[in-house]
């Protein structure tokens, strides 16, 4: 029992950064159709800026306090990993908008490529670390299992993130257009809505989510790498699939359930460490087969 | 001579390699009821895409009240005072009925009190919409998304309202009704650009027609003479 309560808690934890990152994906997917490939890197851009400021405060001595602190390093990483990624929709994207599908997925890959060569000439190719103790080594017990600060601030700062969002695209007049224009660009357009604008916003929004998540994966397993978009992209993907690809709850409710079924089975089942990753496969490909469209996916029918 | 509210000038529109507007002419006047009839692919629909942007012409100028509005794009031309509700019901259906008229307003910025009473005006037309305002776009009846589509599109206070093909898939009853409610949206003072297939129903509404035939106007005049034209008569009224 206690075995178990950890590898939830782990799982949660996990499941938060899937999750944040999966936001990304699904929104671009909402409104472009497009598949951005390039979203895994601009989250490790935003580890690696936030290993950046982590390193830039401790030299410059300028900790005030630990919260103003990490208020700084998520506030300006965000900021710069959105800039980033509107960027990068007008360079690689906006050109190719009616190229037909493939040609923007192509571009994606690019520059996805192109930002994990930039990072590595920059940085180096090898590890680098966050600095220990940044957040003070607190943890608590729960039933035998341990919560440590920094997956409590994980949990925080994800629900606090995402329950913004949520109550942005829900309740807020530009919220509503991003749906609306997801839904369909032309009527938008008749609605006054500018449909590159609007884009553009969520460029924006998608990737200060994923560089949130970069920092706390930082944060909590310490070293980064330039490679690791890849990998954490593409399970975010999954979870964005699970959840439904282009619904932004199913890619929250895909991210945790993804993270907790990886780390049960990566506990449970003989070798499962191993074969994390090949879990995390295992359902996408079980998801395409019996549910493509998601868990959340299409839930309302439309009367013709 | 006053400039007509609405004015079309030889306009030509391509899709890809597809020549669908062969030099268009048309006006309407400020406080109008003007018709488009046609056959399907007269180029009906993409005379209402060009002037509300959502396609540029290659040649010819659209105007409306004197100012040059080709070229702009589709969300600058509502706020000129344009609105276009088009055809097969495009309303947002995963949007309650309220997003979808808030959306409709949306060129008006954050202007809450001009928002509201828009709304107002808009449930005085159609109070099934007020009874409704809470239910997902997806699921109204036919008629109900007609009435959210015209609504919407008058929540941006338009000068024009240019309407696609409002009869499309309606029971005769709610034709008629739709249909009143045209005349009585016009008797506010909102000029209508129709188009229609319903070419009778369309024509007795109006004051003006104009008839598209594969992507040029053959015949225009007062809904009157239109009605009484042999030609009309025969093509699209059903006539022998």
């Amino acid at each position: 029992m206690e075995f178990f309560l950890q590898q939830a808690i782990n799982g949660i934890t996990i499941g938060a950064f899937y999750a944040l990152i999966a936001l990304g994906y699904t929104m671009v997917y909402g409104i472009l159709k497009l598949i951005n490939f390039a979203h895994g890197d601009l989250f490790m851009v935003g580890s690696y800026l936030g290993y950046t400021l982590v390193i830039a405060l401790i030299i410059s001595g300028l900790i005030p306090n630990l919260l103003v602190a990490l208020l700084i390093i998520f506030l300006m990483a965000m900021g710069m990993v959105a800039l980033t990624g509107a960027l990068l929709e007008r360079v690689a994207y906006r050109p190719l908008r009616k190229a037909g599908r493939l040609a923007p997925v192509v571009s994606a890959l690019g520059a996805s490529i192109f930002l994990q060569n930039v990072v590595m000439l920059i940085y180096g190719p090898r590890y680098h670390v966050y600095p220990k103790g940044i957040l003070p080594d607190i943890h608590w017990s729960i039933g035998g299992a341990y919560v440590t600060l920094v997956q409590l601030a994980t949990l925080v700062i994800s629900i606090l993130l995402m329950g913004g969002l949520y109550f942005f695209i829900q309740r807020t007049r530009l919220g509503t257009a991003i749906r609306a224009v997801a839904l369909d660009h032309d009527t938008a357009r008749l609605m006054g809505i500018d449909v590159n604008r609007i884009i553009t916003l969520v460029f924006l929004l998608g990737p200060a989510l994923g560089a949130a998540g970069g920092i706390m994966i930082g944060l909590y397993y310490g070293r980064i790498n330039f490679t690791m978009g890849w990998g954490y992209g593409l399970k975010a993907f999954v979870a964005a699939i699970l959840g439904g690809i282009g619904n932004i709850p199913g890619a929250m409710v895909g991210g945790f359930l993804l993270g907790i079924f990886e780390t049960l089975a990566a506990g449970y089942l003989p070798w499962g460490g191993a074969w994390k990753d090949a879990i995390a496969f295992l359902i996408l490909i079980l998801i395409l087969i019996l549910r493509p469209t998601g868990l959340l996916g299409e839930r309302v029918v439309e009367k013709i | 001579m006053t400039v007509a509210l609405l004015q079309i000038e030889n306009v030509h529109t391509y899709y890809g390699h597809v020549h669908a507007l062969k030099g268009i002419n048309l006006e309407v006047e400020e406080g109008e009821i003007v018709t488009l009839i046609g056959a399907n692919g007269a180029g009906k629909t993409t005379t209402l895409r060009t002037i509300s942007g959502l396609i540029r012409p290659r040649e010819g100028c659209v105007k409306f009240n004197g100012q040059d509005i080709n070229g702009l794009p589709a969300h600058r031309i509502v706020k000129l005072g344009i609105s276009h509700a088009p055809e097969g019901r495009q309303i947002f259906s995963t949007l309650t009925v309220m997003e979808n008229l808030n959306m409709g307003a949306y060129s008006l910025g954050g202007d809450r009190e001009a928002i509201e009473e828009n709304r107002r005006r808009v449930f005085d037309l159609f109070p099934r919409l007020e009874e409704r305002k809470n239910q997902l776009g997806g699921t109204l009846s036919g008629g109900e998304q007609q009435m959210l589509t015209i609504g919407r599109a008058l929540m941006a206070r338009p000068r024009i309202l240019m309407l696609d093909e409002p009869s499309l898939g309606l029971a005769p009853m709610l034709v008629k009704a739709i249909f009143e409610t045209i005349r009585e949206i016009n008797k506010r003072g909102v000029t209508i650009l129709l188009v229609e297939q319903n070419a009778r129903a369309a024509l007795k509404l109006a004051h003006r027609g104009y008839v598209l035939e594969t992507g040029r106007v053959v015949l225009s005049g007062t809904a009157g003479e239109l009605l009484r034209d042999e030609r009309v008569r025969k093509a699209y009224l059903g006539e022998k």
